[in-house]
Order: C-alpha cells, then sequence, then structure tokens
C-alpha cells in the first residue's frame, strides 16, 4: 500500500501548464526522486504537495485519506514533514529546543501556558539529534550551526512530527558535494529504518541515482519517464531532454 | 444639496495638503526603508520657518513664492543635517529602533521649536491678493484653496517627471524596488539617502509652509500630520507616489464630508476606511508585497533564562521595592506606583513585540480600554475597584481579540500602522463621545475605597499586580506556547511545516497582552484618580514602546530595566529642566546609536562576551 498517491495534479499560471496531469504514488520507506531541467514543474508540484498552492485538478491521498488543497498546516498535521531548500529553523532557539518544539506540535502539548518547555522531552529530541549526528551540537544556539548542520536539524525537525511522508525540496543546495551524499546516505537509513516515504527533488545527479529507489522525470509539467536508476539513464527521451540531441548544437 | 461643490473643493484642498506631507514620507520610506517618525516634525519646522521668512518680506505674489521656495530649500536642508546626524548611523539597525530614532527627533525638533518661536500660535495675516474669492457654481470659493487644489496635481506631475526622466529618479526608483542590488551596482547610497531625504523634507517643508494662509504655525502639527500622512502613506501603499496621491484624494474628501454629515466620527470614519482598505489589500491601494530585506535578517540571539546572578539581583531589587515605602515620601511612592504601572505597561508590550513579533504603536488602546473600563464600571454602576480590576483586563482583552481578528494577517509595518489606527480610534471614541466618557474632561472621581487609599497601601497593591502579571507573562514564555509563538516569529514557514496555527498563536498573544495591558491602565486610573483620553494619546503609545526598546526586546528582563530606566528618567527630567523633551529625544538617539540591542541586551552581550560558543 502507497503512502502518498497522487492522481491527475494539473496546475496552471495564466495560460501556461505548469503541471500537467501528473501521477504517481510513493511506498513506505521508499526514496523517490522528482527531477527534470529547470521550469519542468518541479517546485510547482512540490508545492502543491505542501500546500503552498491548490491544484487546479487532480487528488492527492495520503494514506488513503484525501488532502487534496489543504493548508501546509493540515498537510503538517496529516503526519507529512518537510524541509526547504533555503533551510527555514527557528533562529531564536538551539538546536535541542528546535527538535521540543517540533516534538510539542506533533504531542499537541503547545498551548500549555505554564509548565516550562525546558526538559519535556528531551531525550526523544536528543535521540533524533543524535541519529542526523548533531548530538554534540544539542545546546548551541541555531544561529550558529554550518549549514549543512542546519540541513540536518531540518530534518530532525521534520523527523519530530513523526511523519510518514517527507518531502524534501533540493535537500543538498549549497552544500559541498562530500556532505551531500553524507546526507542522502542519512536520508536513506531513516527512511528504511523508520518507513518513511521520501519524495525529493534534486539537481546532483550523482546524488539522484546513488540514494534513490525510483526516479520521477518531468518536463514542461508532464511526467515523462519513471523506474529505477538504469532504466532512467537509458531512457532516450529522458538523453534527450538532458543531453540534447545533438541536432541542434551542431552535432559534437 | 447646495454644500456638495465647496465641500468636494474643500476636500480637493484638504487632499493636496496630505500629498505635499505623505509623498515625503512615501519617498523616504521607498528608498530607506524608515518609518519617519518626524516627517511632522518637518512640517512643523516648514510652517514655523515659513512664517519667519513670509512675515519679513513684501505682501506681493511673487515674494510670497520666493519666500516659500526659501522655506524649502530651508527644511530641505534640515533633512539633510537630520539624515546624516541621526539617521545615517541607524540605517543597519532594526526597524523598530529607526523608529525609535526619529521619534527622538521628534521631541527635539517639539522643544527646540518651542525654544526658537515660543509657545503662542502663529498665525500668517492673508495678504490682500489672498483674499481673494472665485465664483464657482454660484458659489463663493477662497482663491487660496483654489491654489492648494492646483498645487497637488503639479508637484505629482513634477515628482513623476524626476522619477521617470532622470537618472537620478531611475536610481530612486530601483533603490525602492531593490536597494542592495542598487548598492551591488556602485552607487554611491550615502549620498542616494541624503538626496531623498533632502527631497522628502522639502517636500514637508513646502506643505507646512502653504498651511500657513489657512491655519497657523504651531506646536501641534507634528503629531496630527504624521498620523494622518501615515494613514495616507498605508492606504496608498507604502513607497508607491500615485497611490499617495490616491488615497490623499479619498482621505481629504471623506474627510471634509464627513465634517458635514457625521462630525462626531470623522476620524473614525477615516480609520475605519484605512482598515478596510488593508484587510482587502493588505498592501494598501498601490503597494507591493515588501521584498524581505536581505541584510535585516540577522538571527535572534538564543534565548535563555537570566542567570542565576540576574534573578538574585531581580530578588534583591523586588525586596528593595517591598520596603521602599518605609524610607521614602508619599511623592516617590506615587513614583514608584507609576513604575510598577509602567512595567506591566512595557512587559504585555513586549510580550507581543518581542516574541510575538507584532510591533504595536498603538499599545496604549488596550491601556486606555482598561482604564475606561474601570472607569465607566464606577461611574455608571458605582463598582468596587476589585469588580473594576477584574473587568479592565477582559474589557481590554476583549478589544484586543476584535481588533486581532482582521491584523494578524497583516506583517510587518502594515500590522504596526493599523495599531495606531487603532489607538486612533479608541481615543477619538473616548474624546468625542462625551456624554459617556466625560471627553475631554475625563471621568473623575475613579478612587480606590478607604482601605486601599493611601499611597502606601495602594503602592503595595500595584506592586503585587505588575510583579504578579510580569512572572506570569515570563512563565507562557517559557512554557510550550511562548516556544511556539516565538517559533511563528523565527520562521512562519517553517511553524506551519510542523503544524503550529500562526495566526491563532499570534491572536492569543495580542489578547494576552491587550488583556495585560488593561490591567495596568486599570490601576493607574485608581491611583491618579481619574481616566482621561490621553491615556490612549499616540505619545503615551510611544512611551510603551521607548521603554521595550530600550530595554530590548531579546530578554525578558529587558521591558522591565526599560519601564524603570524610563520612569526614572523621565521623572528626573520634568522636575529638572522645562528641555525635558529636548533631554529625553537626545537621550533616545544616543542610545540608538550606541546600543541598537538596548540596554539589557547590551548588558547580556557584555556578560555573554566570551561565555557562548
Amino acid at each position: 500500500m502507497s503512502v502518498l498517491v497522487v492522481q491527475g495534479l494539473s496546475k496552471s499560471f495564466g495560460g501556461v501548464l505548469a503541471v500537467a496531469d501528473v501521477s504517481f504514488a510513493v511506498a513506505p520507506g521508499e526514496m523517490l526522486a522528482l527531477i527534470g531541467p529547470n521550469g519542468a514543474g518541479k517546485s510547482t508540484c512540490f508545492n502543491m504537495l505542501g500546500g503552498q498552492l491548490p491544484p487546479d485538478r487532480g487528488s492527492v491521498h495520503l494514506d488513503g485519506v484525501a488532502i487534496t488543497g489543504l493548508g501546509p498546516r493540515a498537510i503538517a498535521r496529516h503526519g507529512v514533514g518537510r524541509t526547504f531548500q533555503i533551510t527555514a529553523t527557528f533562529g531564536s532557539m538551539t538546536v535541542r529546543e528546535n527538535v521540543q518544539m517540533a516534538i510539542l506540535s506533533h504531542r499537541r502539548e503547545v498551548w500549555q501556558f505554564w509548565r516550562p518547555v525546558a526538559g519535556r522531552h528531551a531525550e526523544e529530541a536528543d535521540a533524533l539529534l543524535a541519529q542526523v549526528g548533531l548530538g554534540a551540537q544539542a545546546d548551541r544556539a541555531t544561529g550558529v550551526l554550518a549549514y549543512g548542520d542546519l540541513k540536518r536539524l531540518e530534518l530532525a525537525i521534520a523527523l519530530g512530527n513523526a511523519p510518514r511522508l517527507l518531502l524534501m525540496d533540493e535537500p543538498t543546495a549549497g552544500m559541498a558535494p562530500a556532505e551531500r551524499i553524507g546526507l542522502m546516505h542519512l536520508t536513506r537509513r531513516l527512511a528504511t529504518e523508520r518507513g518513511v516515504a521520501v519524495l525529493f527533488t534534486e539537481h546532483d545527479m550523482d546524488v539522484v541515482f546513488d540514494v534513490s529507489d525510483r526516479i520521477l522525470v518531468l518536463n514542461r509539467g508532464a511526467l515523462i519517464a519513471e523506474g529505477d536508476g538504469p532504466a532512467i539513464r537509458a531512457n532516450p527521451a529522458v538523453r534527450e531532454i538532458y543531453l540534447g540531441t545533438g541536432a541542434t548544437s551542431g552535432g559534437h | 444639496m447646495d454644500s456638495i461643490l465647496p465641500q468636494l473643493l474643500t476636500g480637493l484642498a484638504t487632499a493636496s495638503s496630505l500629498f505635499l506631507v505623505a509623498s515625503g514620507l512615501t519617498i523616504i520610506f521607498g528608498v530607506t526603508r524608515i518609518v519617519n517618525f518626524s516627517h511632522g516634525s518637518l512640517m512643523m519646522l516648514g510652517a514655523y520657518i515659513g512664517w519667519s521668512i513670509l512675515t519679513r518680506l513684501p505682501r506681493d505674489p511673487e515674494w510670497f513664492v520666493l519666500g516659500v521656495v526659501a522655506t524649502v530649500l530651508a527644511t530641505a536642508l534640515i533633512g539633510v543635517l537630520l539624515e546624516v546626524v541621526v539617521l545615517r548611523r541607524v540605517y543597519r539597525a532594526p526597524e523598530l529602533f529607526q523608529l525609535l530614532a526619529t521619534f527622538g527627533v521628534v521631541l527635539i525638533i517639539q522643544d527646540v521649536t518651542l525654544w526658537l518661536w515660543g509657545a503662542v500660535e502663529l498665525p500668517l495675516p492673508r495678504p490682500r491678493w489672498l483674499r481673494g474669492f472665485v465664483e464657482i457654481a454660484g458659489n463663493r470659493f477662497p482663491l487660496y484653496d483654489l491654489i492648494l487644489i492646483v498645487t497637488g496635481p503639479v508637484v505629482l506631475g513634477l515628482l513623476w517627471l524626476v522619477m521617470n526622466r532622470t537618472r537620478w529618479g531611475t536610481l530612486v526608483r530601483a533603490a525602492t524596488l531593490d536597494r542592495e542590488m542598487v548598492a551591488a551596482l556602485g552607487v554611491d547610497q550615502r549620498l542616494l539617502f541624503t538626496s531623498v531625504f533632502a527631497l522628502g523634507a522639502g517636500l514637508a517643508g513646502l506643505g507646512g509652509a502653504l498651511s500657513l494662509p489657512n491655519a497657523s504655525a504651531n506646536l501641534n502639527i507634528d503629531l496630527s500630520v504624521i498620523t494622518d500622512a501615515f494613514v495616507v502613506v498605508v492606504v496608498g501603499g507604502l513607497g508607491s507616489l500615485t497611490g499617495a496621491f490616491v488615497a490623499s484624494l479619498l482621505i481629504g474628501i471623506l474627510q471634509a464630508f464627513g465634517i458635514v454629515l457625521v462630525p462626531k466620527i470623522t476620524l473614525v470614519l477615516v480609520f475605519l476606511v484605512m482598515a478596510v482598505v488593508l484587510v482587502f489589500r493588505p498592501n494598501g491601494l498601490m503597494g507591493r508585497p515588501q521584498s524581505e530585506a536581505r541584510e535585516a535578517s540577522v538571527a535572534a540571539p538564543v534565548v535563555r533564562p537570566a542567570p542565576p546572578a540576574l534573578q538574585l539581583l531581580g530578588a534583591a531589587a523586588l525586596a528593595l521595592a517591598a520596603v521602599a515605602p518605609f524610607f521614602v515620601g508619599d511623592y516617590y511612592v506615587t513614583v514608584l506606583t507609576d513604575a510598577c504601572v509602567a512595567i506591566i505597561f512595557a512587559t504585555s508590550l513586549h510580550f507581543m513585540m518581542g516574541p510575538g513579533g507584532m510591533a504595536s504603536f498603538g499599545h496604549a488602546a488596550w491601556f486606555g480600554t482598561g482604564a475606561y473600563a474601570a472607569g465607566l464600571l464606577l461611574h455608571w454602576l458605582g463598582a468596587p475597584m476589585p469588580l473594576g480590576l477584574l473587568a479592565a483586563p477582559v474589557a481590554a482583552g476583549i478589544v484586543a481579540a476584535l481588533f486581532g481578528w482582521f491584523v494578524v494577517r497583516l506583517s510587518g509595518v502594515y500590522l504596526s500602522m493599523l495599531t495606531l489606527a487603532f489607538a486612533q480610534i479608541a481615543w477619538a471614541v473616548s474624546f468625542q463621545w462625551v456624554d459617556a466618557t466625560g471627553g475631554d474632561n475625563g471621568l473623575l472621581g475613579v478612587w480606590p475605597p478607604d482601605w486601599a487609599r493611601s499611597p502606601r497601601t495602594y503602592y503595595w497593591i500595584a506592586l503585587v499586580l505588575s510583579v504578579g502579571v510580569a512572572l506570569l507573562l515570563r512563565r507562557a514564555l517559557y512554557a510550550p506556547y511562548g516556544y511556539a509563538l516565538r517559533a511563528a516569529r523565527d520562521s512562519a514557514m517553517r511553524a506551519r511545516s510542523i503544524g503550529l496555527d500562526v495566526a491563532r498563536l499570534r491572536m492569543v498573544a495580542l489578547v494576552i497582552a491587550g488583556a495585560a495591558c488593561g490591567l495596568g491602565g486599570a490601576i493607574f486610573a485608581y491611583g491618579k484618580g481619574g481616566v482621561f483620553p490621553t491615556y490612549i494619546s499616540i505619545p503615551h503609545s510611544v512611551e510603551a514602546l521607548l521603554m521595550v526598546l530600550l530595554g530590548g526586546l531579546q530578554t525578558v528582563a529587558g521591558p522591565i530595566a526599560g519601564a524603570l530606566v524610563y520612569t526614572g528618567l523621565a521623572d528626573i527630567l520634568v522636575r529638572s529642566t522645562d528641555l525635558w523633551r529636548l533631554v529625553l529625544g537626545a537621550v533616545i538617539v544616543l542610545l540608538v546609536v550606541a546600543f541598537p540591542e538596548g540596554i539589557a541586551g547590551a548588558a547580556r552581550r557584555l556578560w555573554l562576551r566570551g561565555r557562548e560558543a
């Protein structure tokens, strides 16, 4: 049974069809990469899944429940975790408090005005931080973290919500190549251990072919290919949009 | 309906005057991102300087024009001075500190003007050529108003030419859209900012000089004009000249007809229009969404509980405060009571402004609501003090909830401006609804019962309540709710993605802050024995801002320190010098330039130096 089922998702801006009739599904523990050239509709697709944009047509189901057109908050409540292309964390809190906040929200303990946060769910938060390799930094201010560590923190925050689906928009953007592989292997491990479905967009093809179970290729809003790494590598349509046919550039 | 045409023409004349001031404000904001509180003061200076020049010149049209031009140049020069001496030093400071610095300038200019020209209103006798009338459709219409009506569009046209046909204007428009990019292209920002400020100040000076024949040079111009100008600029859209023009017309005509049709609630009407516009067009009629200022997004430091040493200091101060009445006279006990009220006033504002991220220019609205709730209950129902103290926070909380319903969606400067607008509505109601509130005379005889009447007893009551409020607010900030509120401020996007309801968190912060502040208002009312519209005035709102910003936003102890320092400073200044506004203003400006993170913030930085990894 798939965690996420997307059917016939479409969105147009003015007269431009940004996403046209896209359908796919993600299974628990599966890493699904969404790739395509600039302007292919990856971000639009992502924003519809995350609740930032309402789709024109189509449906999104999470564990069989329709979440089509819900806002970002409601979608988060249904068990979707999210990391952003440009990291978004709570700058006035320590690393541990960032994760505590996510756990408090997940446990519906936000509307409490008396008992201090300090120490609450701290062990659970520390465990999550240890899993993403930030155990030693739990007491540090978020603002002083290196960029790669912020990405790891985002992952820990997203996991604090105990998600069944993780949406990662360009998770390795702005990172050094060595760090990229490290972060994605970590994600891979967490996905397998926790049975979390992961859908991510990515520009680095090494990362994509290294960690993903399956790859979706978008071009001009339409899904043009779907399959595992070797199949996508061999797909002529994909080779054409990524490498060109050679016909227009003089044959070299 | 004979009166339609004259009212329309009066409205158009008002619109022109409004536009002159608002255009300068909006240009300055567009380029420098500074909300210039002292813009009204520049107009006031324009009026005074204009008076001094015009009364010394021959009373012919050509000399009048020459005198106005000289006034514009003089005001522009003062603007340059202001920019170079003060504002240039605070461009990197947080938005609110810039506002604070410009309010310091307001205070300084008030006293300098008073000192130079005296307290008496200075009317400019209209020369004979200006006393003429023009007959339009059977109505005699003052020539000067027609001149004013023409001035607005002419200035708009000239500004349009400057903005669209000169290299300088292109730079200004570019900087309005993306300041960093303009800097990256190698444009001298200093020169650009200074010249923009000169232009804005000159326009304010023009407005001031041209207002003379219809009004007079007086010391109330600054704050009344700045409120109107804020409304126009916000309704039109921050940074948009055409928007400011359209909004001036709208507001000017609305005022002209409002005075005839609903004289009592004209002010309310104007602010209601602003509120309605902002609900439907959150960026004003012609404004565009503000791009996030890249350089200003410095991460707030981590909030941690106060170190033991500071907690000890706080406990010692509290103990000292508790026994103080045994050592000082009644006068100082009263000052201490005021300090307790100030602590509630400041901590409640800090609650929504620091962790909540919603700066309020109109915090006095809740203060006044609480005070009037207690006063009216006593006045009309004879309710005793304990009931009044209970009703005040409830009333203020309910009003805050009504207000919050439509402002929590707005962001940044717009939200702040709406708080100001709302405070003005509350002020207008308290001032104009004489039957219920006693109007300007206020509600008198709001005294505590006999058992609490001695200054000493009342001080202890105030002390217990204010310490209680401060501790409760602190408690909430360290509880999950406070963290969630701070999370929503740090990153609304991230907060939503972990399932936090950002709008509701903010709304509740507003209600809590309003309720707490309302209690402060009631304590103040019983302490002073009366409730007056001045409780809701702009300067009172600004006092709260001053306390919080002086103390610093980043610590919970900050607003308390700010409230104490401010109360002490104001008390010493008021008693020791007539020029207290000047001194206070100068102190504010110096503090902002020296400690952009506030007193407590600076102390914290020194304390933490070398301690935090």
